[in-house]
């Protein structure tokens, strides 16, 4: 045997290697997880990405109640294809179906005539729907036209369309930040109540690996799983979507290590007492369930009154997201995302130091 | 090299509760280098506990243990690379092959055998690229016995290596223990399968309640209950109440001991050819009928019902 064989097979029978490598095959055994952690979150992405696409011209349901002028609204709506109502065309109805049409939610607008105060129009809307506000002004503004309004200036439209300020673009570096919270929590915790469910802690615990091996794989498989996951994902979106990284890609890769840290020790402190397999999975949905709602991963959580989202902000995944939609949105640089990452490191340092101090190997 | 391999002395161990569980109460004993020593005793009886605390992974609430000449406290790793485990129940990662998991555990070690080696000595050669998952309850076992031997243990820890095997697997196992042991290592195993401990141990200390009711080598222990042969008879209904209820056959010559338990007489003779006769003219005087009589070794498991009056594979008596 020469020297190089001797090296090689010094690292690979290396217990660190052996127990990074058990780990991988275990993963890639179990389809399950290689579903959950992969499949769903690019599942996810192409479900979302495509039912929120933006589209050219929005369509926008209106009914027109039956009346003396009625008629002639139509017309007019007629020669604008974004008004529709729900069979195709827009429909004259008497107003108690245009009422019933209101509330379920067929249709935002209902135009109507022959008011009894007297106005030529009567427009009755939901005014905290932002679609029937929208419907309101645009028809008033064709109906006061066709009326033969004249407007005194003059109006130029130049279009633009760029990625970047698309649902989409927003929707990526959330679900980004969902996948590491998901890896980390299925990845460690998970992984290890049920290896002392099986008694394996304990059964290492009685050769003589150093637990600081058993932790750092754990640690680094989770690491080489959180590159294969990211790639796959990002990826997917440009092709898919062409959502492309507007940052540095060193700072974008950065936080994605920062974030698996920081869920990797969330998912050890999560195991270190669970001793059974409901345990852990009440506590990682009681951990990871506020955070798919309130970290901003599908929506902006500027829609929380203020005083929620002073306390959104401190847990784990929203300086995450935040700071991975700045850089890969606005090519923000990790200077300024300091306080983010600051707050991402307490929780990481935190978490490992009272995991380290409660873990229970049997 | 050390002429004693474990050694513990005064080993108790006292759970928190109310009231506090005394699992082991006071346990003295001694398991020379090249011994195969079988702790047996029921289920309960403070074996698993015993053994944990041998093997580290358990605190004494007190008491003295000495592995391989050397303390838990003082050199747990030295003595982690020297000894190798069985614990009651592992399960190994189902989806890990025989070889990939001998092999983590070989990485262990700083010494050890080759892992085609540890598969060959346990049997398992045919095995070697199968998922654990696939593996028979028997295959597993011995899986637990390679992983134990794979870092060549001068000491052996074996807890329950045979439990719910059937008797060709347990067959197997027993061989590979044998053969082990005769290398000149020693084991320490806890059964409560009185012919195991009897097929394998060269000494056994029976556990009850926490406590060694006796010590020796099967052999002793059986001459101690002071005959070598049981005789064991069933009377037939007809037989009048009193007569086959009767205790009165312990003042017989040659019967060291009697009891009467589930319509069954068991004598404990010395000399079967000399007791039966009596048996069956003391019958034929008072009318009484035979309905089976057997006769057969003494075995562990008779002294384990003398010292305890309960059998082994029973649970005690308060829990």
């Amino acid at each position: 045997m020469n020297r190089q064989t001797t090296g090689g097979a010094r690292v690979a029978n290396h217990p660190l290697t052996q127990l990074v490598l058990s780990r991988m095959r275990e993963f890639w055994r179990q389809p399950a997880a290689v579903f959950w952690v992969y499949g769903f979150p690019l599942l996810m992405m192409v479900a979302l990405g495509t039912a929120f696409r933006n589209r050219p011209v929005d369509k926008i349901a209106v009914t027109v109640v039956a009346g003396s002028q009625a008629e002639a609204i139509q017309k007019v709506l007629q020669q604008d294809e974004r008004f529709v109502g729900p069979g195709g065309d827009v429909e004259i109805l008497s107003p108690e179906i245009c009422r019933q049409r209101l509330r379920t939610g067929k249709t935002l607008l209902i135009v109507s005539t022959d008011s009894q105060s007297g106005s030529n129009f009567t427009f009755t809307y939901d005014p905290e729907r932002p679609g029937s506000v929208m419907a309101r002004d645009v028809i008033n503004n064709l109906l006061q036209t066709a009326a033969g309004r004249r407007d005194p200036a003059t109006v130029e439209d130049i279009t633009v369309r760029e990625p970047g300020g698309r649902y989409i673009d927003f929707l990526v570096p959330g679900l980004l930040g969902m996948g590491l919270m998901g890896g980390g929590m299925w990845g460690v915790g998970f992984a290890i109540v049920n290896l002392r469910i099986r008694k394996l802690l304990k059964r290492y615990l009685a050769t003589p690996m150093k637990r600081s091996h058993f932790l750092g794989s754990m640690m680094i498989s989770r690491l080489l799983f959180t590159v294969t996951e990211v790639l796959i994902l990002v990826l997917a979106a440009r092709w898919l979507f062409g959502v492309v990284n507007h940052g540095s890609f060193v700072a974008a890769a950065v936080l994605v290590i920062l974030g698996a840290c920081q869920f990797g020790g969330i998912g050890l402190l999560v195991a270190s007492r669970a001793e059974t397999t409901e345990t852990v999975s009440g506590l990682m949905n009681l951990v990871m369930l506020p955070m798919w709602i309130g970290s901003g991963v599908f929506y902006s959580i500027e829609r929380f009154p203020a005083s929620l989202q002073t306390v959104l902000n401190l847990l784990p995944l929203t300086p995450l997201i935040h700071s991975l939609r700045s850089v890969m949105q606005d090519g923000v640089s990790l200077l300024a995302l300091l306080p983010e990452i600051g707050l991402i490191s307490l929780w990481t340092v935190v978490t490992f130091a009272l995991a380290m101090r409660w873990f229970r190997w049997q | 090299m050390e002429t004693i391999a474990i050694r513990c002395r005064e080993l108790v161990k006292t759970y928190a509760g109310r009231p506090p569980v005394e699992a082991v109460r006071g346990i003295d004993m001694a398991v020379a280098a090249g011994e195969c020593f079988g702790v047996l005793g029921p289920n309960g009886a403070g074996k698993t506990t015993t053994i944990e605390i041998l093997e580290g992974l358990l605190v004494a609430t007190s008491g003295e243990v000495e592995i391989l000449g050397m303390q838990w406290r003082q050199s747990p790793d030295a003595i982690r690379e020297a000894i190798g485990i069985s614990l009651q129940e592992t399960r190994f990662s189902d989806k890990l092959s025989v070889l990939e998991t001998l092999t983590l555990f070989r990485s262990f070690y700083r010494r050890g055998i080759a892992v085609a080696d540890a598969v060959q000595r346990v049997g398992l050669e045919d095995k070697l690229h199968a998922w654990v998952k696939d593996l028979s309850g028997g295959q597993r076992q011995r899986l637990a016995v390679a992983a134990a031997i794979v870092g060549d243990p001068r000491l052996l820890f074996l807890d329950e290596p045979t439990t719910g095997l059937d008797p060709q697997s347990r067959r197997q196992l027993w061989e590979i223990i044998r053969q082990y042991g005769a290398q000149g290592r020693s084991v320490l195993l806890t059964t409560h399968y009185m012919e195991e401990a009897e097929q394998l141990c060269d000494r056994v200390a029976i556990i009850d309640q926490g406590e060694i009711i006796a010590l020796g080598s099967p052999r002793e222990l059986i001459t101690r209950l002071g005959g070598e042969h049981v005789v064991e008879f069933t009377l037939a209904p007809q037989t009048a109440g009193a007569d086959r209820t009767e205790n009165a056959w312990a003042q017989f010559a040659h019967v060291t001991s009697s009891v009467y338990e589930d319509g069954c007489h068991r004598l404990t003779v010395t000399e079967p050819h000399l007791v039966i006769p009596q048996i069956l003219g003391h019958l034929e005087q008072r009318g009484g009928q035979l309905a089976s009589l057997t006769t057969r070794h003494a075995r562990l498991e008779d002294v384990f019902v003398q010292l305890t009056g309960r059998h082994l594979e029973e649970s005690p008596p308060n829990t």
